[in-house]
């Protein structure tokens, strides 16, 4: 376990909390967290209804990390996501409808019906994609981060990867090269505590955090349900790449609150974790403390409910549309292999 | 036009298209150095910003390609051997082949990714390998492959203003061999082939490295007075059928040399197809000359006897046009 001084957390937690931003800030970081943990309860649950075409891997109880670093960055800044990418698509300001009917595979998906859960990306926006591939996106945001710096305009890319992805290869050769070249690469594992149906410290060796020092970039581990402490080590991590300083390695601790893919129970012979795990856990989600963070700071109920209202709707009509969308001429599947 | 050698006609082309098109940047192992030749000299001229020497990871060098072009530069990604696209495939079979498609065209991706493939310099299994047909299999990479330093030079200045990822393929040990190269803007077409030589006993379709020994065998056989139409598809991806499946409509006869293992080949998918859109044209069995499916030997005795080499081309040929009539061929 992260010892006091690799995991950045504020200094007493429950205590009066300076905030790094505005109360403004917060409700806006909220409002997005809010969106996504309610766009993932709803597909868990059109999943279970038999309403997807395909697999989905859900978010739930990583919000905080998602948000926290997007909001450092814009359009023209790079991400490259995961399995589990809804999340960094909703957070990098990707439109909910577009996600909603991706996953759906109709024809008004973001990728028109031919990535779905896996794939969801909006390049004008700066999303290269969530990727079926465990450790693919890591390279992707290491050639993004290689235009960034060719072009010199100061854009930022992030590579957002799981704890599972830490044991890919690629992740040395992205450390290594992106030292050397001095890319503006911020290098995110959340580290969830599963690689897929394994408990991490069951694949993991030592600290993934630790794999960045040997480079000599700045590495760390951060609680990665502390949006507060997710907030400003990302932003700490990207103004460096920004002003030229080169790459870092963040490690985000948090916990898988939903399986691998949803109805893996249908499927697994065996449980990896107990229901009790699962619930112990659950008393650190990121939602409910932010909602602590907002209370302290004088937000009230009603003003809560406002945001949870508002984005209730958002995702409903996305979720109608979705339904209502058509699926795609069958035309297309023959488009696309060739530019 | 003036004599050059591939390594020259390859690095012109480069240069040419790099002076061109400010966004194309290249990378690789020791491409500053360029132990083949074909990048010489290109850092002094574009500078370390644009032709970056990598260390030893074709994990990355591939995705990091994807990713660089997918955000708005060209990228030229040099792999040297062809045997090292096996270290770097996850990115090129995982991404680079599909992430287009998978985005549903929101993408281009304007990558050239440069290796020598193919043996006969007794460097052995891991170095020797022509990994064409398995490229060509994953359905999204443009495969380049020319058979000389003019073709070499029209093709990669095509591929280096294609906007999918193209793969080209020089044969290995090649690169000092010279040729007519145009001296101007010369840029070819992608998938369109080459007729070398024609006669109307035979099509001999040869794939980049065995168009040599093709020509070899094709004086061997107009010594023997078996005229041959000889086909240099240059680019496997895309293929030109039409100039092959009209030939064949001329000659009756078809032999397809590859230097890749015959089992799946693409002198097994050209048979394929000619036998599915022409077999009413033809008058004798299809001949594959390739590698049979073993890896290729070190020792010069045994990797000549598994190459194709032009006394192969020859018998292949002279097994289908000696003799007349489909019932002799059973």
């Amino acid at each position: 376990m992260p010892t006091a001084e690799t995991v950045a957390t504020r200094a007493s937690p429950g205590a009066q909390t300076a905030l790094p931003f505005s109360t403004e800030t917060l409700l806006d970081l909220y409002a997005r967290m809010s969106r996504i943990r309610l766009v993932e309860e709803r597909l868990a649950q059109v999943q279970s209804e038999g309403e997807l075409p395909g697999p989905v891997h859900l978010y739930i109880g990583q919000e905080a990390i998602a948000v926290g670093v997007c909001a450092h960055l814009d359009d023209a800044d790079w991400i490259a996501s995961t399995h589990r990418g809804h999340g960094h698509f909703l957070a990098k300001s990707g439109e909910t409808k577009k996600l909603v009917a991706e996953v759906y595979g109709r024809a008004t998906g973001v990728c028109g019906g031919k990535g779905g859960s896996m794939h969801v990306a909006d390049v004008s926006k700066g999303i290269l994609g969530a990727n079926g591939i465990v450790g693919g996106g890591i390279g992707l945001a290491t050639g993004a981060a290689l235009t960034a710096k060719t072009r010199g305009n100061g854009a930022v890319s992030v590579g957002f990867f799981g704890d599972g992805a830490a044991n890919q290869g690629v992740l040395m050769e992205a450390l290594n090269i992106a030292t050397l070249w001095k890319l503006p690469l911020v290098l995110v594992c959340e580290n969830n505590g599963f690689s897929e149906f394994s408990p991490s410290e069951t694949v993991t060796a030592g600290e993934i955090w630790r794999r960045g020092t040997p480079f000599g970039i700045p590495s760390r581990a951060v609680d990665g349900n502390d949006i507060v402490a997710v907030y400003e080590a990302a932003g700490e991590a990207i103004g460096r790449a920004r002003r030229g300083e080169g790459p870092s390695l963040l490690e985000m601790r948090t916990y898988r609150l939903r399986g691998h893919v949803e109805a893996e129970k249908t499927f697994l012979s065996k449980s990896y974790r107990t229901d009790e795990e699962v619930e112990a856990r659950r008393t650190a989600e990121p939602l409910a403390r932010v909602r602590a963070l907002l209370r302290e700071a004088g937000v009230d109920d009603a003003a809560l409910a406002g945001v949870e209202a508002r984005e209730r709707a958002e995702v409903d009509a996305a979720f109608e549309y979705a339904a209502n969308s058509p699926w795609p001429e069958v035309d297309t599947a023959f488009q696309h292999m060739f530019a | 036009m003036a004599k050059k050698r591939m390594v020259q006609a390859i690095n012109e082309g480069i240069a040419e298209e790099m002076e061109r098109d400010p966004s194309i940047v290249l990378f690789g192992e020791d491409v500053h150095i360029s132990p083949i030749g074909d990048t010489k000299f290109l850092i002094d001229r574009f500078g370390a910003a644009r032709v970056l020497n990598t260390p030893i990871s074709e994990t990355v060098m591939t995705g990091m390609a994807v990713g660089a072009a997918a955000t708005g530069l060209r990228v030229i990604c040099h792999l040297f051997y062809g045997n090292f696209i096996y270290t770097g495939f996850d990115a090129i079979a995982n991404q680079a082949a599909k992430l287009r498609y998978m985005l549903g065209g929101q993408v281009k991706l304007p990558i050239l990714f440069m290796a020598m493939i193919g043996g006969g310099r007794s460097v052995a299994a891991q170095h020797s390998d022509s990994m064409h047909p398995l490229l060509a299999n994953l359905g999204g990479l443009n495969i380049v492959m020319p058979s000389s330093p003019g073709d070499a030079k029209g093709l990669i200045k095509a591929a280096l203003r294609c906007d999918s990822p193209t793969f080209f393929l020089q044969a290995a040990g090649r690169g000092g061999e010279a040729g007519e190269v145009p001296d101007e803007d010369y840029v070819l077409p992608l998938g369109r082939a080459a007729e070398l030589r024609r006669g109307d006993a035979v099509t001999i379709v040869a794939i980049g490295s065995m168009v040599k020994p093709a020509q070899r065998a094709c004086d061997e056989l107009a010594k023997l007075g078996i005229a041959a139409t000889l086909i240099d598809p240059r680019t496997v991806v895309p293929m030109d059928y039409d100039t092959i499946l009209a030939s064949v409509a001329c000659t009756g006869r078809l032999v397809i040399v590859d230097e890749a293992r015959k089992s799946c080949s693409v002198a097994s998918e050209i048979s394929a197809t000619v036998a599915e859109r022409a077999f009413h044209t033809l008058k004798a069995p299809i001949r594959r000359v390739a590698v049979e499916d073993v890896a290729i030997p070190y020792s010069p005795v045994l990797e000549k006897a598994v190459l194709p080499d032009p006394a192969r081309i020859v018998a292949a040929v002279q097994s289908i046009v000696q003799r007349e009539g489909v019932a002799q061929h059973a």
